[in-house]
Order: C-alpha cells, then structure tokens, then sequence
C-alpha cells in the first residue's frame, strides 16, 4: 500500500448513492445479460458464501450460545473453579473475545478465496 | 474536588480540537460532514469505529451492571462484540459494495421503494434516540459524581455542548479523533486497571465474595435515596445518612435491585433463559441497525477491504471490552456502598480515589477515567447525533444536494432535541439496559431487512414492510412499555423487558412469509442488484 499513491478523493453527498447507477461496463454486461450462466455464476457465489457465514455462525451458536443453556442444566460447570476463578467468569469474560475473532479472521480468509474463486472462474473462458 | 479533574479534561477537548484542526488539513469538502472521505486505511478505520462506538454504555455501563448483578450480564460486553461478527459474516462487505450509506439508502437500492425508505427512516430515528438517551444519562451521571451537581444540568450540558460541535461542524475531522478517543477510552481503563490490580495484590488479596457477604472496606457513610428498609438496620428515610465503620457487612437495602450474596459469582439468575437468550440476540443482532455503525462502513475503498476493518474492530473491541469487568469485580471489594445507593454506574470513577487512597496517584488515576468517560460520551453521541441528523436533512427536510449548511444546523437540533429532553426524566434507569433496549429495536427491524435482503432474492418491498412494522414495532411497544414504567403482570414483564427473543423471530418469519405471498413483486433488476451486492469490485473495470 505504501508505494501506491492514495486514491483520489471522491465527493459523497448523502442520498446520491441511490439515484447513482453506473455506467455499464463489459463484465458486469456479460454477466447480467448471459442469463443463464451468468446468473447461475452469481448465484453459486452467493450461496458459497452464505453456507460459510451460516456454518461460522453455528459454530458460534454452539460454542457461545450453549453456554447459558449448560449453566442451567449442568450447574456444576457453572460453580467450577479454573486458575482460581469461576469458570462462566472466565468463560464469557476472558475467553469469549479471542474465540470471537478467530472465527472472525477465518471468515475473511475463506471469503476471500471464494471471491478470487468466482473471479478465476469469470475471466477464463475470455482471456 | 479532584484537582487533576478540571486539567485532566481540558487536555482531552484540547487534543481532540486540535486533532481535529490537523485532520481538517484533508477534509475541506462539505461531504466530510457526514461521513469522511474514503483515502482512510483500514487500522485507522477501524480505530475510528471503534472509539464511535464504545459508548458510555460500555465505558460505564458493563462496569456497573457488573457490579451489581454478576455473572449474567457479561453477555452484554459479549455480545456487544460479537454484534461486530455477525455484521462481518453477513453484511460488510455487500453492504459496502451497495453503495448505499444509510438503512434508508439501502432500502431503495435494493427494493425500489419510497415507502419502504421512509418506514426505515422512522425506525432509525427512533433508534438512534434511543441510543443517545443512555448517553446523556452517562454525561448527567457522570456530572453529579464528579463535581456533585445535578445530574440534569449535566446532561443538558452535554446534550448542548454535542449539539453546537455537530451542527457547528466540530465532526469534520472525524476519522482521526474518533480514532484517538479508541485510544484514550482503552488506556484510561488500561492504566488505572495495573495500579488497582497492584493494590489489590498488597491489601492481601481480599475476596470478592466473602462468604459472610461484602464488608465495607473503609469507614463509610451512605446517604439514602429513597425510603428504604435495610437489613439488621430498620427502615430508613430518603436523604438520611448511615454511618458504617471498616469491617461492617453491607446491609441490603429493599428498594435496590442488585444481589449483595454469593449467588453474585453463580450463573443462572432470576432473569432466567429467556432473559439471557434474549439479550443475546438483541445484542448479537442489533449492531448491523445501528445508524452510526454502518454510515461508517461507506469510508473503506471496497468490500474486501470492509471486511477486513470490521475484523479489526472485532479484536479492538474485544481488547476493551475485557477491562470493565475488571472495574465491576473490585467495585465489589472497594466500593459495595454503590450497591446501596444504586448509582452503580459510578463504579469507574469512583474506584481509583476509593482503591487507592485520596493522594496524588488516586486522584490523577481519577481524572484519566473521568477523562475517558468524557471521550465515550463525546464520541459516541456526536456520531450519532450526526447521523442522525444526516438522516433527517435528506429523508425528512428533502434537502438533498441543494441542501444548505443551514438545514443541517436545523436537522441537528431536531435530532438532539427529543433525547435530550428523555434524559431528564429517565435517570435511574441501568445506562447499558436502556442500550440494550435500543439493540432490541434493531435487531427486529433492520437486521432481518439487511440479512435478507443482502442473501434471498425473493424479499419483497411489502415483506419487509411488513416484517418491521411487525417485530420492529412490537419491539417499540415493548421498550415505550419499560421506559415509561408501566405496572404488568409478572408473568408477561420477562417477554416485554427483553424483547428480542420472540420479535426477531416474528419479524424474520412475517418478512419471509409475506414475501412469498407477493412474489410478483420481487424487483425486475434483482439479478444485477445480486451481482453489485457480491461480486468483488475488481470485476466491475
């Protein structure tokens, strides 16, 4: 990033952004308008990266979200004791923040190479 | 009064103008009013969404609900990061490639529908009062602790001091003082937090929980606020002072709601699962609707670059977020007369002067969260505030590009003046429960609309039209309920308290539902509104 010069500043007014459309460009072209490949293309794209943030979700959904539901049924994890602290204090207090940004970086890892998929995908056929 | 404080807080507005001066060195444009020009790279970006949105909910809130109810209410600093996961997973990096900068934009983009854009409107007025009530509340509280005025005079204060910055154009450089108030509100925790730690470690370490309950570890007195029955005591009138010596137990008093016995440290209190899963949903959910969160999603270049700002928002809320619970749990050993009086909001501020004694390093230790207190409500409420406004110029005033200065003035004051006028009669509500209050709307209103609109091609203007009138609105009935104090059955109070569990629910169903009965409706250009929404930019030239 350092040696590229920053991108021109670009006016924003608020409201623009809906009446903006933007000038057809060849790919976006062929990809609207070859109906059926191109629409199948955007929608496999889509549902790749909806099943990889439904699938992250639910690993969250079990890791965090089963906790308040085995406090109350198990309460004896609740009153155990690690590294002298209660462990729901250490749980939701400490552990939680780390948990959530590792699923975090490998949403962005896994996304991203779903994109570069969907764009190796594109441009072959042409060039 | 602290001799540090006056000082201490004349440097913050000092910085941050003069940050703000050397910002306004590359902001010129009247566009940077609104939202700042988009050269910015992502760790600035991300400093700068996170210093907007730790608020004084999460800069004094956490610590006090802490303080006062335990183990329960660590899932609001959870969830209010989390909140950040779930807008990176489905809505960054579409919503960026939208274009569209407001929820109202978003729903003309997508929808094509007028109607449905002033429905949206409304709600984010609604929400984002919503969210600036508990700040003014923090600014009126945090007033009356430190100089031992009144807390109105305090929120006004504050609610004017926002006000005239905003609508003066005090926010222009705002990408570089948001980011500097991250760091000011990370290190006035950070600091004191060692030497508090440190002083803990040389009183021997005392338990947070004694088994006999919390003892009051110095000569205390305690003047009471309401007429109030204390334990071993008797009652006792508002306004009467009780004197404790060191050693003393913390007597409970009838009219405060906290829990003052071991059961503090236990998971699985009164509020029940219903409580809890519904706060974690409001919370886990509700992030993607706040207006101000997402305005600023529009300065990163494209979408894979959003995606990666919110990751490091993610990590620098989570750092924060580990440090009041800290506050919360000495609150317990150094300052349990807050449990008495219920101003348990306070316990950031008071804990260093109480921890460490009225010297030199307690009162300076003071100053910095006093200080830092300062940052959250100044950062938070002007963002708001200023997308708040930017929403009333152009949805409600039409002003659009012909728009003057003047009608943004004029929007601003608008904006400020309904939460300004809540605060006065809303004090002794929790800070951070108003806020979750505020997530409860959003996440059945907006979150449903953005998720389904970003990923199912079948929603419908009139699906989603009606799925907020639906959740969105039985949440706005829900929370008027709690906020003006309405008596209802205990068997219902749960359902209304914390909404979110059966109207996130409802709101994503009716949208879905009434989708598919108006399927005729689904806009011709959807296929390409797809494309926009997904494709990486690098196939747009």
């Amino acid at each position: 990033m350092a040696d590229e010069p920053p991108p021109p500043r670009t006016r924003v007014v608020l409201g623009d952004a809906a009446a903006r459309r933007r000038p057809a460009d060849p790919a976006r072209t062929d990809l609207t308008e070859q109906t059926p490949v191109g629409e199948a293309l955007v929608k496999g794209l889509v549902r790749a990266q909806l099943a990889l943030a439904l699938r992250l979700s639910l690993v969250v959904a079990a890791g965090l979200g089963a906790l308040p539901l085995l406090f109350a049924v198990a309460p004896a994890v609740g009153h155990a004791r690690v590294f002298g602290m209660n462990l729901p204090w250490l749980l939701l207090g400490v552990l939680s923040f780390p948990f959530l940004v590792l699923v975090g970086a490998a949403y962005v890892h896994w996304a991203e190479r779903n994109e570069q998929d969907f764009t190796a995908v594109i441009r072959r056929p042409e060039r | 009064m602290n001799p540090y404080l006056v000082p201490g807080l004349a440097v913050v507005l000092l910085v941050t103008a003069a940050i703000g001066a050397y910002g306004l060195r590359f902001a010129r444009t009247t566009s940077d009013f609104l939202v700042a020009s988009r050269s910015v790279s992502p760790s600035w970006n991300a400093a700068a969404i996170s210093g907007e949105y730790l608020s004084a909910a999460s800069f004094l809130g956490v610590a006090g609900l802490v303080l006062r109810y335990g183990v329960e209410v660590l899932w609001y600093p959870v969830g209010f990061a989390a909140g950040y996961l779930a807008l990176l997973l489905f809505v960054a990096a579409p919503l960026r490639r939208s274009g569209a900068f407001t929820l109202p934009d978003f729903c003309e983009v997508r929808l094509r529908s007028t109607r449905l854009r002033r429905l949206a409107t409304a709600f984010v007025l609604f929400i984002g009062s919503l969210y600036l009530l508990p700040q003014l509340q923090g600014a009126g509280l945090t007033f009356a602790t430190v100089t031992g005025g009144s807390y109105a005079w305090g929120a006004l204060l504050i609610g004017v001091v926002v006000t005239g910055n905003v609508a003066f154009g005090g926010m222009r450089a705002i990408t570089f003082v948001q980011a500097f108030q991250y760091w000011l509100k990370l290190t006035a925790l950070a600091v004191p937090i060692v030497f508090l730690i440190l002083q803990w470690q040389s009183d021997g370490r005392p338990a947070v929980t004694p088994p006999a309950g919390a003892v009051f570890p110095t000569a205390t007195s305690v003047v009471i606020e309401r007429d109030a029955v204390l334990d071993g005591i008797g009652p006792v009138a508002a306004g009467e002072t009780v004197r404790f010596a060191a050693g003393d137990p913390v007597p409970r008093v009838s009219t405060v709601d906290a829990r003052f016995g071991a059961d503090w440290l236990q998971a699985g209190g009164e509020s029940g699962l219903f409580g809890t899963y519904s706060l974690i949903l409001a919370t886990f959910l509700g992030t993607m609707g706040l207006p101000h969160v997402l305005v600023r999603f529009y300065t990163n270049p494209d979408g894979a670059s959003a995606r990666r700002t919110t990751l490091v928002v993610l990590a620098m809320v989570g750092l924060f977020y580990l440090l009041p619970t800290l506050y919360g749990v000495l609150g317990r050993i150094y300052t349990p007369q807050l449990l008495m009086t219920g101003r348990t909001d306070a316990v950031v501020l008071l804990l260093p002067e109480a921890a460490l004694g009225g010297g030199h390093l307690g009162r300076l230790l003071g100053a910095l969260v006093t200080a830092g207190a300062l940052a959250a409500f100044l950062s938070t409420s002007s963002g708001l505030l200023t997308s708040v406004a930017g929403v009333i110029f152009t949805d409600v005033l039409r002003s659009g590009r012909s728009g003057s200065v003047r009608d943004f003035r004029l929007a601003t004051v608008l904006a400020a003046a309904v939460p300004i006028a809540m605060a006065m009669f809303v004090s002794d509500m929790d800070v951070s429960r108003v806020v979750g209050l505020a997530f409860a709307v959003a996440a059945s209103s907006f979150c449903p609309l953005l998720v389904l609109g970003i990923w199912w091609r079948g929603l419908t203007d009139a699906g989603a039209t009606a799925g907020i009138l639906a959740g969105g609105g039985s949440a706005v009935l829900a929370v008027l309920v709690t906020v003006l104090g309405a008596d209802l059955p205990s068997g219902l109070a749960g359902f209304v308290v914390q909404p979110a569990a059966w109207t996130v629910p409802l709101a994503f169903l009716v949208m879905v539902v009434v989708s598919l009965l108006t399927s005729r409706r689904v806009p011709a250009d959807v296929g390409a509104t797809m494309l926009r929404l997904h494709a990486p930019e690098s196939l747009r030239s």
